[in-house]
This record gives structure tokens, sequence and C-alpha cells, in this order.
């Protein structure tokens, strides 16, 4: 192999791994914080691609509807839960958050999308609107299971899955779709040619880190997420809601599934069901990272997307099955690192 | 003088199992006010119970309010703070850290003054206000804990067992710091295997053993009777009162 081919694989490695990254991060978080093995993150990805790629084609995204909807079914539920105490300033706040606010950004987007708005309006509505899934569905699905175990939690994640994944067809179709570049434009540096996308695609990345690490180190919230990760009944003890932390877990992870698939879109087709694979690949780094460990997940992604590159130029027919081997060694270590556990009892 | 905290007739069961039974209890304003018992005798459970970490059949009445349907985060904003017996303290987070998210419920510019109060209070978390809770010493974690459960500006602080593991110089310090939050206005719920301790700084006591209180009244008369002290003190009184 030449060194050219070998830097450009690598190149096309890193902007993957980038992307997994971000997914495998946001993975990570939510297991931390919930305990929730979030399988949906991939239709976050195909739900922010897809919103932006008919958004910027002129065409009105059902999701903008369907956040309407979730948010009166979270509305409802709501209301359903504090019955017994309702008072005025809760119905009330219950009612903005979740109604009148989608049904706002339902309204700007039926406006925008008759006149196929330029990039930056289409963004920044994709990324509303998914954020406001994410937090509905952990209204919905998600927080009224907050007790149970991790495994009825993952029944519940892989019903939810499919459920997104089938409104996913109904919304966009089943054909594929593309998006128009965050940032057009190329250069070459040497025998490498870097487009804007992937630029953008490994400054968006390096900023959403560097932002979450900040988040996490200085602020109440981020301090107060953490927290809960590490123990939950101190964290209630110390006044941190739970409910609260899984929302804002949820509200990350949805934004970084949505901003990894408006920067995937201009590059390659997407289609309704792409984002479980994708997210799948977040995950196999997430596992390699052990679930907890930030750092190692985002080096694990790197690693899953250069081999990715490099298996899809040599055996391509087998690209999944490689990147999906790798986490054969790493379950077969972990398993003989950690001491056999009894089954979870909650 | 009108509680601050008043349980009746309470029960709490883990299944078909009832752990605590009748239970009948009263804290007032700044009062110090002792629960001791033989391991297992359902202390820890009772204030499990009254912070809302397990569900309790009966009436909790905080502050003149009834907590039956609050969690145990509106408890904790209420004034209710509770220092568990394993603590349960953030222990891959800082000193400071575990401290700030003490007051998440507190207003910003308040927290700020609470933490140079706590680490008066405790000048040994001042100085390993940078060190992971994790890596400190039994003593010191059990006055982080402390100190995070007061940065929550506590009306009442329950307390389950803080004397626990450690060496008798720090268990003197943490009940000279307990008496000293009483004189700052903070009531104190103390449960304790420690009955010689925990009697000689409350005001109230009551003893209680498989799950209900067999006897109850002034600290200083429960540590009068002579079957408390040859039970719980270790040793018999000398003409002490009979039961």
């Amino acid at each position: 192999m030449n060194t050219t081919i070998m830097l450009f694989l690598l190149q096309d490695g890193i902007t993957n791994g980038a992307i997994y990254a971000l997914l495998g991060l946001a993975l990570v978080l939510v297991f931390a914080v919930t305990r929730v093995i979030l399988i949906p993150q991939g239709e976050f990805v195909t739900y922010g691609a897809l919103t932006y790629a008919s958004l910027a084609s002129g065409q009105m995204p059902g999701t903008a509807k369907l956040a309407l909807a979730m948010g009166i079914v979270a509305c409802a539920f709501d209301l359903f839960v504090a019955r017994k105490a309702l008072h005025a300033r809760l119905v009330l706040r219950s009612f903005f958050a979740n109604i009148v606010l989608p049904a706002i950004v339902l309204a700007v987007t039926l406006y925008f999308a008759a006149q196929k708005p330029p990039v930056a309006v289409c963004i920044a509505l994709s990324l509303v609107i998914v954020a406001m899934i994410g937090l509905y569905l952990y209204r919905i699905a998600f927080q009224p299971l907050a007790h149970t175990s991790v495994l009825v939690l993952l029944i519940a994640s892989v019903g939810v899955h499919l459920a997104l994944q089938g409104l996913g067809l109904l919304f966009f179709g089943a054909e594929g779709q593309r998006g128009p570049a965050v940032l057009s434009g190329a250069f070459t540096a040497g025998s490498l040619r870097f487009t804007g996308q992937s630029l953008t695609v490994y400054g968006i990345t390096i900023a959403f880190i560097v932002g979450l690490w900040l988040f996490f180190g200085l602020t109440l919230y981020g301090k107060a997420l953490r927290a809960t990760a590490v123990n939950r009944l101190g964290a209630r003890l110390a006044g941190i809601r739970t409910t609260l932390s899984g929302q804002i877990a949820f509200l990350l992870a949805s934004v970084i599934g949505a901003l990894s698939g408006i920067m995937i879109v201009p590059i390659t087709t997407l289609y309704y069901d792409s984002g479980f694979l994708i997210g799948l690949k977040g995950f196999v780094a997430a596992i390699i990272g052990g679930l907890v460990s930030y750092p190692l997940t985002a080096g694990a992604a790197l690693v899953v997307g250069i081999v990715e590159a490099f298996s899809s130029f040599y055996a391509s027919n087998y690209k999944e099955v490689i990147v999906f081997m790798l986490l054969i060694p790493v379950l077969l270590l972990r398993s003989l690192a950690a001491p056999a556990v009894e089954e979870e009892k909650d | 003088m009108s509680a601050l905290l008043s349980v009746t007739d309470a029960h709490v069961a883990y299944g078909k199992v009832e752990a605590v039974r009748s239970v009948t209890l009263e804290v007032g304003k700044n009062q110090i006010v002792t629960i001791v018992g033989a391991n297992g005798a359902g202390k820890t459970t009772l204030l499990s119970a009254i912070m809302g970490i397990l569900p309790l059949k009966g009436r909790v009445a905080f502050a003149g309010q009834d907590l039956a349907r609050l969690d145990i985060e509106d408890r904790v904003a209420m004034g209710l703070g509770l220092v568990p017996e394993h603590r349960e303290l953030f222990v891959t987070m800082n000193v400071e850290d575990n401290l700030e998210l003490g007051a998440f419920r507190i207003e910003k510019s308040r927290a700020k003054a609470s933490i140079e109060r706590i680490y008066t209070l405790f000048p040994r978390l001042k100085e390993r206000r940078k060190q992971l809770a994790g890596t400190l010493s039994g003593g010191e974690q059990q006055m982080l804990a402390m100190g995070r459960a007061l940065m929550g500006e506590p009306k009442l602080l329950m307390l389950d067992e803080p004397s626990l593991g450690l060496a008798p110089i720090i268990v003197a310090d943490i009940f000279r710091i307990v008496t000293e939050l009483r004189a700052s206005g903070v009531s104190v719920l103390l449960v304790e295997q420690n009955a010689q301790a925990a009697l000689k700084i409350a005001d109230q006591a009551y003893v209680m053993e498989l799950g209900e209180f067999v006897l109850s009244g002034k600290a200083s008369d429960i540590a009068a009777n002579e079957r408390v002290a040859a039970s719980y003190l270790g040793f018999q009184h000398e003409g002490a009162s009979a039961l």
C-alpha cells in the first residue's frame, strides 16, 4: 500500500471515528446517569440528518409533528402523576414546556419549510426538533421506569428504537436522502485533500468534547450529572432530582445524535434505518470504554473509525464483521478481569 | 414547644416483614434527640423511611407539613437532611465538589458563605479540599458527609451511626460538632450504637428494640435506667431506677 492511500484511509477513518466518538460519549453519559443503554441513539442520528435534509430540500419533516404529539403525551403523563396535588404553576409549566413550545417550533418549521431556508436555519430547527423528541422520549418511556432494573430499561430501549425506526420510515420514506454541506470548499495539503465538511466534523467534535469537559468540570448542573452517575442516592440526598439529571442526559444525547447526523448526511446518503448501524459503532466504542470511561470511549471510537476505513478498503464485504469483531477480545479481557457477579437484584 | 419533626404510628416493612412497628417520635427545635438500640433494631430503617427512601405507613410531619407525598429531594428542600450510615459520597469527585453539590437547592451566594462555615467547622476538609472523596480516611469521609448535608441548610439533621468504625478521638470531635450544631439552631436526630456518648449530648432519647420503642424520655433519665445501662452502656448503675 502506498502512503497516499494509507493517509487517505486514515483521514477517512478519523472523520468517521470523530462521529462515533460523539455517539459513544452520549451513550456513556446516558448509561452512567440513567442506566439506560440508549439503542435509539441511532434514531436521533437519522432524525437529525433527515430532518435537516428534508428542510433543506423544502419539505416539511414529520418529526416536527411527532415532537408535538410526544409533547402532548408527556404533558398528560405529568398531569396524571401530579393529579392528586395539581396546582396552577405545575399545570402551566407542563403545558408550556410540552405543548406550547413544540407547537411554536412546528409553526416555525411550517413557515420555513415552504421556502427552502438557509443551512443555518435548517440546522437550528433540526437540532431543536430532535432535542424535544429526546426530552419527551425520556419523560414518556424511561422516567416512569427509572427505578426498574437495567434489563427492563434495555427492553424499553429496544422497543423505543423499533417504534422510532418505524416512524422514521413513515416520515422520510424508504428512499435515502443527502443534505447540503455545512461548509463547502476544500483545500489540499500535500497529497491529502480536506473538504470543508470533514473539517466541520473535526471542529464540531473537538468543540463538543471540550464543551462537555467544561460542562462536567465547571458547572453545577454538570457536576450534578456526574454526581448522579457516581451515587444516585447520594445525589438525591443532596437535593438533586434524578429526573432532572435524566432529562439533561437525554437532551445532550439527542442533540449529539442530531448533530452527528447533520454532519454525516452531506458525506453519505442516509436512510430511515441507517442510524442504527452508526449508533452501534458508537456503542462498540462505548463498550470498549466499559460504558464508564469517556477518554477510553473517544479513543476507541477513533480506532473503530480507522479499522472500518481500512477494512472497507481491503475487505469491504467484511467491513462490519471486522468492526464488530473488535468487541470479542475486549469482552473476553473484561470477563477475565471482572469477578463473576450475581444477577442484578432490584 | 411545637415539634419540628413528628412521627405518628409509623410502620415500615420489607415485604411482609415489619422492621418498624407503631413508632411515635418527636424532635423539637434546637434539640438533640437520640435513638439507641442494638444492631438490627430498626433504627436505620426508621431514618430511611422518614427521609422518604423507604415507604412508611403512618404520619410524618415536618415543620407542620405532612411529608407523605413528598420525594426525598422535596424533603431536602424543606430542610430535612440525612447523613446515611454508608455516607453515600461522590467518591470520584473532590471534597469541594461534594460540598458544592450539597447546596444544589440553595442560592449560589448563600452556598459560598456556607462552604466557608463548613471549613471553619471541619478545618480538615479545607486542607483536603482538592482531594477525591474516595481517598479520604473514614473520619474525614464522615466529616464530609456531614458537611455536605449541612450545605443544604437543614433545620433538622438526621445522623445515622456517625461514630461507626472511627477512632475515639474523631468520635469525640464529631459529637462536639453535633452539640455545636444545636447551638447554631440545627436540630439533630441521632441514631447511635454508642449509646453512652449519644445519651451524654442528647436532650431526649428513645430506646428501640425489635422495631419498637420500648422506652423514651429525657436522655439523662434514660442513661440512668438500669436496663438501659445493662444492655447498652455496658455497666450497671447502683440504685438505678427499674423499668
